[in-house]
């Protein structure tokens, strides 16, 4: 149960991490002043989820493991673990691409952590329903400012619209993923496929508004709650690590 | 009211300590040096977030990439409110961003340089920005009202900015060897182009001494200058670490730090172009707006579709 709980946190931590990551690959890079703003604001508060999550699964797994062991912080577990060990979406990884497909991932993800949040806030472990509820704040800003975006672009220019068919043709194959439990899923109790009715809900009305068609049923890629992942985190992790791996065991 | 009498009513505002405002009638060349050197300002802290931006994917901690993303986002911030101070004075902020693309108007020489290391972060957090803090304190008392109340906010958070940076270098001179070179390094490389920063000696300065009597600038580079190396040659001894210049040394009669002279040839080389990172730095600006271009149209689009759908109900 116990590990089971740091695995879920983990995951929870690595989805916000990764997307962070990605996100913050904008920075300085932007389409217009303004929204290189937004979408780092989204970056930081992913990060700043990441941390309290981390933080949280550094105190239980320092607590199940005893004093003879070195401590496990939120740099160690952010830093310190292999692309077989880090247990985000394979949506979260994917390359930030175009504005598009950046905007249509932001708003895949914020509604799924939308729905999830809500539900965690409920859940018995109360720290983790007081990240959930403290986040979900924050998200709900980013859900209001994906779905306008995919809905300016869906309904904006013919190249636009394009562009954004592109991206839902891209990114749809990993959303399905969300809502399939992993064991430690199964083993908490958590049923992420009970938010995918209102997850289609919404993303069909914001698709709508956007004219643009939700796919037809098609093959989902799935593997990354698990640890197994598509060729683009290892070179996230590269990226992300290299200082700490060059230099281990320093203070920054 | 002749030429002579606006302009006599200005220059009494300006002795009086009056701020000068949009409406306010104001001499031509008061006009242009202001957007000349606000809108070099607000590029300055847009070309700024990419040396910087260079190293938030690799920030050694999440705490330190955070702090990274924030203190970027903080320049794009600046950037925004200088563009408006600007804009105030009759250009568009697109006019302006064209300029810079063009390379008509200039920014920051230092963001020529590039961040090599992760001890470069701490470095121009504490050099660049500290030097920054210098003029913007001075700026935050400049005649041209938007201007000086714009740098009261971004002096705010320039200085938390480099106080940040001393703490991250202090980090790393208490840290292993490895970390105190890097440390070393990175000051030994930023040390001379942030005093560039100041800009000509006094004696070169062309402009100078009309902006003193109109009070956009109040004290001369080298004062700044002079002003920076005493604060710096002071802060250094807490981290441990030497300035790159066997020149430097306490004068008790001058009650300043002596200093050794400027590399003008390469001060001059990297404002004519040829810094190390020039190119890359106005290929990424030119790169982000182009490649926005097409997001920038579909907003105006769905604005102006949204806009019809309202008439129309």
């Amino acid at each position: 149960m116990s590990e089971s709980l740091i695995n879920y946190t983990l995951h929870l931590a690595d989805n916000a991490l990764i997307l962070g990551q990605r996100n913050s690959e904008w920075c300085g890079h932007g389409p217009v002043l303004e929204q290189d703003i937004a979408i780092t604001n989204i970056s930081l508060d992913l990060i700043g989820q990441a941390r309290s999550l981390y933080q949280y699964a550094a105190e239980k797994m320092n607590a199940a493991a005893g004093k003879e062991h070195p401590a496990v912080t939120e740099d160690t577990l952010a830093y310190y673990r292999t692309e077989r060990e880090f247990k985000n979406c394979l949506l979260t990884e994917q390359p930030r691409g175009d504005w598009a497909q950046t905007v249509l991932r932001q708003f895949f993800f914020s509604t799924y952590q939308y729905y999830l949040y809500q539900q965690l806030q409920q859940y018995a472990d109360t720290n983790l329903a007081a990240i959930a509820e403290k986040s979900l704040k924050e998200v709900s800003y980013h859900l209001r400012w994906s779905s306008e975006w995919v809905i300016r672009l869906g309904d904006g220019t013919d190249e636009s619209n394009r562009r954004m068919k592109e991206a839902v043709n891209e990114l749809w194959r990993y959303t399905g993923e969300l809502f399939v439990p992993a064991p430690y899923e199964k083993e908490l109790g958590i049923d992420p496929g009970s938010m995918q009715a209102d997850w289609m809900k919404k993303v069909s009305a914001v698709f709508e508004e956007a004219t643009l068609q939700v796919p037809e049923k098609i093959f989902m890629q799935t593997g990354g709650k698990t640890g197994v992942h598509s060729e683009h985190l290892g070179y996230i992790l590269t990226e992300l690590q290299y200082v700490q791996r060059t230099y281990p065991g320093c203070e920054w | 009211m002749s030429v002579q009498d606006f302009e006599k009513i200005f220059q009494d505002k300006i002795d009086n300590e009056t701020k000068i405002e949009p409406k306010d009638w104001m001499p031509d060349a008061y006009r242009k040096t202001n957007l000349r050197q606000i809108s070099q300002h607000a590029h300055s802290e847009i070309v700024g977030m990419l040396p910087e931006g260079n190293w938030i994917s690799r920030a050694p901690s999440l705490k330190r990439k955070a702090i990274l993303l924030a203190k970027v986002q903080d320049e794009a911030g600046h950037g925004l409110y200088l563009y408006s101070a600007a804009e105030t004075l009759g250009m568009s902020r697109q006019e302006m961003i064209n300029d810079l693309h063009s390379g008509k108007a200039k920014y920051s020489s230092i963001f020529n340089y590039p961040t090599l290391t992760w001890a470069d972060i701490g470095a121009v957090g504490w050099l660049v920005d500290g030097a920054a803090i210098m003029n913007q304190v001075m700026l935050t008392r400049t005649s041209y009202g938007p201007y000086a109340r714009a740098m009261v906010r971004i002096c705010k958070e320039e200085s938390f900015h480099q106080r940040q940076g001393f703490e991250s270098l202090l980090v790393l001179s208490r840290g292993s060897k490895e970390q105190r070179d890097m440390c070393q390094d990175a000051i030994n490389r930023w040390w001379w182009p942030a005093l560039m920063m100041f800009g000509p000696r006094d004696t070169e300065s062309t402009n100078s001494d009309q902006s003193m009597k109109w009070k956009i600038k109040r004290k001369s580079n080298d004062e700044l200058r002079q002003q920076f190396v005493d604060m710096i040659a002071e802060q250094i001894k807490i981290l441990g670490m030497k300035l790159p210049d066997d020149k430097l040394k306490w004068n008790e009669e001058r009650r300043h730090y002596d200093f050794g002279e400027i590399n003008w040839d390469e001060f001059w080389q990297v404002v004519k172009g040829n810094g190390p990172c020039n190119k890359q730095r106005l290929d990424a600006r030119r790169k982000a707006w182009e490649e926005g271009e097409w997001v920038r149209e579909a907003a105006v689009a769905y604005a102006e579709k949204k806009k019809l759908k309202v008439a129309a109900a």
